[in-house]
């Protein structure tokens, strides 16, 4: 029914976990956003996260990387271990982490600035160029890696924001890429774009998977199939499924994943 | 002379023979109006079959567009009559005087005011029964006798009125009498046609309610083209008193002149009338406001809107804006007392600094903090929205990269509202140019050219204040400037907010 990838199982099951969460809940305010949940997120590979609207799946994406830490009234419980280590530790600064663990969000936000500051902006921060040649080199690295270079090379310093909304998205990919994070969070990153920019998109996940682990949310279910290796599947706050793709897609244990992916309910 | 009579004539009764104060034309227009409103209601409906489903517009449209007819007109030729009158009146007896009537010295104006307040005198005298009525329009009456009559009703104070004026004011009050049963006359009849015409034109298919609508869209105009008349009015009556200046003064000597020494002697031609030392005390005294107010305001935003958590902000921010509330006459008094000895303690002879670089409390130092003190509010709460304004998602891209609080601030949201902030600034900076209280009280008022920012120092505005305080003589130089230095202010002013305005524009919506 959906054309899911075929010859994955062996693509995927030997990678390292490189997240791994357990019993995350998540409450804002009075509402409880998260419940139990566990969920071990592998290295060089592609996690979707579907599931309805208001399930719970973007928040569980901004925990990965504490954004939930700028909302005053929320409060996460559990572990969340990246590479062994307690991400909500007190001893692990927030900022540090999220250089690490990068985001890109369902709306291009490019900052207005020329395209090159917008690529420059990380490593500025963490200090990863020494030299003006040196960032001239990450930004043309991160523009290529971001399948945006030849787009743009010939207007660097030109505002990002005027820019076409696929491309604003894939100058947002290229400027998360720039800073080398190990983690790419992606939140509904084609929900804005037309379908040309998310094939361009998705090709671009495709090939950042060689070098990061990559969680994308979305809510389109041909996508989840298109460009995951795992899935898993919210349902009012809970993690009711995950698996290898090709499973949920074509043989789910949960009756309610059924009726997701069948088009029952959601 | 010719402003005081239509106010008089307002309160004054209508005509000597049908008395009929202007209130009761008003209310019997009002009265008409009433009727014809329910009158065309009702006759809405009566055509409708009392149904009001069958009507074009609800049944208050049809009575509204009835009143409206009566009393825009009504009220249209009362408001132009009652403009008008005076003046042609006063046209029609002023050359009924002769040139020999006129004093030496004095105006055809002098003996029409007293004309006037003759009329208004007699007017007065008959209603409370001192004068007959036959005396008062007798135009052979005794000199001596009347003049006798009207000291007797307490009406008129002067010696003897010449007989002249007698028959000129005479003849006013004829016209005033004519003339107002006219316009009552005119007035009735208008309405009487407004009501006739709007139930006349009420039927079930008549649109009264876009009439109606039309009517509201001309009474909104009116409001609108008054507030730009009047401004308009306020620059022309500017520009015309500033020419008038520079008649008298040389405009070169007024622009580029480095001395300000007014006297006020009356002789004229002593003046130096120079306004590079009052602009450069506005500027100086403005720039210390600003470099006070820029800092602490835009931190304080910056606090405010990115740091802040909703409990203290919801409190510091009305406190903030209680700053804006004070009148600048307290920040004055503020300036005198308090601000100005502690800058003499500090830097003054024998002060904690051993400087001796301030004399007294009065100066640029002085004014200027304080002026910064008052401007911060205004910085900071514009700046607060300014960046409140700029989108969440721009601080998630910038958090989600792992920058900090301080780097998102500088690094992106600092210069996604900068246009903005600009604006602030140049808006504030207007403010600090035209104030005027804090610096007569503040920075004193002698007129000088000086870098030392501790010496006493006076700007634009202060100036006018005493250009035209106490007995001036409008035809002098020294009060005439003081419109030339509105004028240069004014000019200023808007330069700086179009200014401001078009980089506000320009960078609006970059962020978009």
């Amino acid at each position: 029914m959906y054309d899911a990838p075929t010859n994955l199982e062996t693509a995927v099951t030997q990678n390292d976990i490189k997240i791994s969460a357990d019993n995350v809940q998540v409450h804002y305010g009075d509402t409880h956003a998260i419940k139990d949940v566990s969920v071990e997120i592998e290295d060089k590979t592609v996690t979707a996260f579907i599931g309805p609207s208001g399930c719970g799946k973007s928040t569980f994406l901004r925990t990965l990387n504490r954004m939930n830490d700028t909302i005053d009234i929320c409060r996460v419980t559990g572990n969340i271990l990246l590479d062994g280590e307690d991400i909500y530790d007190p001893k692990v600064d927030p900022v540090q982490l999220r250089a690490k663990v990068g985001m890109v969000f369902q709306k291009p936000n490019p900052f207005p600035k020329s395209i090159y500051d917008n690529i420059a902006y990380g490593p500025r921060i963490h200090g990863l160029a020494n030299s003006k040649a040196d960032l001239d080199v990450i930004v043309e690295k991160s523009l290529r890696r971001g399948a945006i270079w030849n787009e743009v090379k010939d207007r660097l310093h030109a505002p990002g924001t005027g820019l076409s909304g696929g491309q604003q998205q894939r100058l947002c990919i290229a400027r998360a890429v720039a800073t080398e994070p190990e983690v790419l969070l992606m939140d509904e990153p084609c929900s804005a774009l037309d379908p040309i920019a998310t094939a361009q998109v998705e090709e671009l996940i495709d090939e950042l998977r060689k070098s990061y682990s990559v969680v994308i949310v979305t809510h389109s279910m041909q996508q989840a199939a298109r460009v995951s290796q795992k899935t898993a599947f919210f349902h009012l706050g809970n993690l009711v499924e995950y698996d290898d793709t090709s499973k949920i897609f074509t043989n789910p244990k949960d009756e309610r994943t059924e009726s997701y992916i069948t088009g029952r309910i959601g | 002379m010719i402003s005081a009579a239509p106010f008089s004539f307002l309160n004054s009764t209508i005509t000597l023979g049908v008395r009929m104060p202007l209130s009761w034309l008003v209310l019997i227009v009002f009265a008409l109006a009433a009727v014809g409103y329910f009158l065309g209601r009702s006759r809405a409906l009566a055509g409708a079959g009392g149904n009001s489903r069958d009507l074009h517009s609800l049944p208050s449209y049809y009575g509204a567009n009835v009143l409206m007819k009566i009393i825009v007109p009504a009220f249209g030729i009362m408001v132009i009559w009652l403009l008008a009158q005076p003046l042609i009146i006063d046209r029609t007896v002023a050359s009924m005087i002769p040139a020999s009537e006129i004093d030496e010295g004095a105006s055809i104006g002098l003996v029409m005011a007293e004309v006037n307040r003759t009329a208004e005198g007699i007017r007065n005298a008959v209603a409370d029964g001192t004068m007959s009525r036959e005396m008062a329009e007798d135009g052979r009456a005794d000199v001596a006798e009347f003049t006798q009559r009207l000291k007797d009703a307490g009406q008129i104070v002067t010696s003897n009125l010449s007989g002249t004026v007698i028959l000129a004011a005479q003849r006013t009050n004829e016209l005033v009498a004519s003339g107002t049963l006219l316009m009552t006359i005119l007035v009735l009849a208008v309405s009487a046609a407004g009501l006739a015409w709007g139930v006349v034109e009420t039927k079930p298919l008549f649109r009264a309610r876009n009439v109606v609508e039309r009517g509201i869209r001309a009474l909104l105009i009116a409001a609108a083209s008054i507030a730009i008349l009047t401004t308009i009015g306020i620059i022309l009556s500017l520009v015309f008193n500033t020419v008038e200046f520079f008649r008298l003064y040389n405009a070169w000597d007024f622009l580029f002149g480095v001395e300000w020494a007014p006297s006020f002697s009356g002789r004229g031609g002593s003046s130096s009338l120079g306004v590079i030392p009052l602009l450069w005390g506005t500027f100086y005294i403005s720039i210390v406001a600003l470099a006070v107010a820029i800092p602490v305001g835009l931190f304080a935003a910056i606090y405010l809107s990115e740091y802040a958590s909703p409990k203290v902000r919801a409190f510091a921010k009305p406190m903030l804006e209680i700053l804006a509330g004070i009148p600048t006459i307290v920040y004055g008094l503020f300036a005198l007392l308090t601000v100005g000895p502690l800058l003499v303690d500090i830097f003054g002879e024998g002060g904690w600094l051993g400087v001796n670089w301030q004399g007294g409390g009065r100066a640029v130092m002085t004014a200027g903090i304080v002026m910064g003190i008052m401007l911060i509010p205004f910085v900071s709460s514009l700046s607060d929205d300014i960046i409140n304004a700029v989108p969440q998602s721009l601080r998630d891209g910038s958090y989600g990269l792992g920058a900090t609080r301080s780097e998102t601030i500088r690094q992106v949201i600092i210069p996604a509202a900068l246009p903005g902030i600009v604006g602030a600034i140049l808006l504030a900076a207007s403010r600090a140019i035209g104030e005027t209280m804090i610096v007569v009280l503040g920075a004193g008022a002698a007129a000088r050219l000086s870098l030392n920012p501790f010496e006493a120092m006076t700007t634009v505005t202060a100036k006018i204040v005493s250009q035209l305080t106490g007995d001036s003589d409008f035809a002098s130089p020294e009060a005439l400037v003081a419109f030339a230095l509105g004028m240069t202010l004014f000019i200023l002013t808007l330069c700086l907010n179009v200014v401001a305005l078009y980089i506000v524009r320009k960078y609006r919506e970059q962020y978009d």
